[in-house]
């Protein structure tokens, strides 16, 4: 039976267009300095999976924007957080979303967790060439496995190899401080309220040692983006909820 | 050397079009009714694996009735397009008007250049920003389209159900009797036993996608 093109992925529809964006700098160019996204973690709690980010992008030394978004939802039950050069990943998360749902009107059926992750996975491939170049996107992401009921967590490389984590992931230039930070503190039995609380500590922590990640800001009222993936969904937490968390996390900063 | 036959113009379009219109009256029908939270879809189908109704875009939903090969064909290319649309440029330049006559145009140019035309009719049903009235659009096999705003319908009895619905269809109606309405609309219509339902909502309530297939217990008694 010959597959018909474009079946049932967005991506392939785009490419069979030809309205993909050709991403080759040629050999001895330099790429042109863009902004880039730093620390985010994500790690799995009792229910499913909690998922944060900094507020923070950076281009050299200098703070490029200090609102920028890093964590997203996915689909209703899956989120993607991402590191690297922030206009090649917040593409890549907005066509892995349009993929996903894609996927989902095309076939009548949500892809699978383990099919989004690996899909994913296509796609932090397809950026290898970019990524020779130093422009790099490392995504995390996670979901709530309908099948297995339960929230799984992948983190990748630059070129896209995918590793499920069992307790906790992170990427970007403060991850190796938060994993410190997590490794400390992570339980395994820990309620949705405890793994917040740890999530914003954990960015706090790398804030504190890493120039490139950005902590809370009390007096402009940016906070870190929070999410919590659970049998209930993707639900983002209100500023109103994570700003308590932030205030107390840096009244305990030593 | 052999000539072809020469069939006048009209006898060709008289031929064709009742040939379509044959072969959707084997199949059986659908309604989009307006409602308080949105617009119901209800369709007589005794499948519940093979869907007639679908989800399109955010507010946008897609039906159809005849045969299943074609407007699945024409179903999927509505989806293409639409999320096309919406990655290049913006989701709210997504729209039923844009979709309707994108299928108008290939039913359209099907059914003058191919032998055989689509035995298909579809519908698109965008519900608007809180307030407007909603689009309900319907598009024959051979493009013809129609834009309708309370309740529509498509298939074989297409004009019976219409005829019922002017009778039974009121302003502001819960989601509850919209079933009980459409369910009334289809006994009277066909006069027999309806052998299966399939539904689906577009809802405010839904948030950002507001499509929802009704399952179960919130379908209609046989």
């Amino acid at each position: 039976m010959d597959v018909p093109s474009p079946g049932s992925s967005f991506t392939d529809l785009l490419d069979s267009l030809g309205a993909k964006p050709v991403l080759n700098i040629p050999p001895g160019e330099r790429p042109p300095s863009a902004p880039e996204g730093t620390t985010v973690l994500a790690l799995r709690y009792l229910d499913g999976v909690v998922m944060a980010g900094d507020r923070r992008a950076t281009e050299g030394h200098l703070v490029a924007h200090r609102r920028i978004r890093k964590v997203f939802p996915a689909d209703r039950y899956s989120a993607v957080a991402i590191a690297g050069t922030a206009g090649l990943a917040i593409e890549m998360v907005r066509l892995f979303q349009v993929e996903l749902e894609h996927y989902e009107k095309i076939e009548g059926v949500r892809l699978s967790l383990e099919g989004q992750a690996s899909f994913l996975a296509r796609l932090v491939r397809g950026q290898l060439p970019m990524a020779f170049q130093g422009l790099v996107v490392v995504p995390l992401f996670a979901g709530f496995d309908e099948r297995e009921e339960r929230g799984r967590l992948y983190s990748y490389d630059a070129v896209g190899g995918r590793y499920e984590e069992v307790d906790f992931g992170s990427t970007g230039s403060g991850s190796r401080l938060a994993k410190a930070y997590l490794r400390t503190t992570y339980r395994e039995d820990m309620t949705d309220d405890e793994a917040f609380d740890i999530a914003v500590k954990a960015l706090v922590a790398a804030s504190q040692e890493d120039t490139a990640t950005g902590g809370p800001d009390l007096r402009r009222g940016i906070y870190p983006t929070v999410l919590r993936i659970s049998a209930a969904g993707v639900e983002e937490l209100p500023d109103a909820v994570v700003a308590p968390l932030a205030e107390e996390a840096v009244d305990q900063i030593r | 050397m052999t000539f072809p036959i020469y069939v006048p113009p009209e006898q060709q379009v008289r031929d064709k079009a009742e040939f379509a219109r044959k072969g959707i009256a084997r199949g059986r029908s659908l309604i989009a009714v307006d409602y308080a939270g949105g617009v119901l879809l209800l369709a007589e189908n005794p499948s519940t694996a093979l869907h007639k109704i679908s989800e399109v875009y955010d507010r946008i939903a897609f039906a159809g009735v005849g045969r299943y090969n074609e407007f699945e064909t024409l179903r999927k290319a509505g989806i293409r397009q639409a999320d096309l649309m919406g990655y290049l440029y913006s989701r709210e330049d997504v729209t039923a008007m844009g979709l309707a006559t994108a299928f108008s145009q290939t039913l359209g140019v099907i059914f003058t250049r191919e032998p055989k035309p689509f035995e298909v009719e579809v519908l698109i049903v965008e519900i608007s920003e809180q307030g407007d009235e909603h689009r309900l659009f319907r598009v024959t096999y051979d493009g013809t389209l129609y834009d309708e705003r309370k309740f529509l319908a498509i298939g074989g009895k297409a004009d019976e159900l219409i005829e019922a619905l002017q009778e039974l269809w009121e302003e502001d109606l819960s989601l509850q009797r919209a079933l009980e309405v459409g369910a009334e609309a289809f006994r009277r219509a066909e006069g027999r036993e309806i052998e299966g339902w399939e539904a689906a909502v577009l809802d405010y309530a839904n948030g950002r996608r507001a499509f929802r297939r009704l399952t179960g217990s919130e379908l209609p008694p046989r």
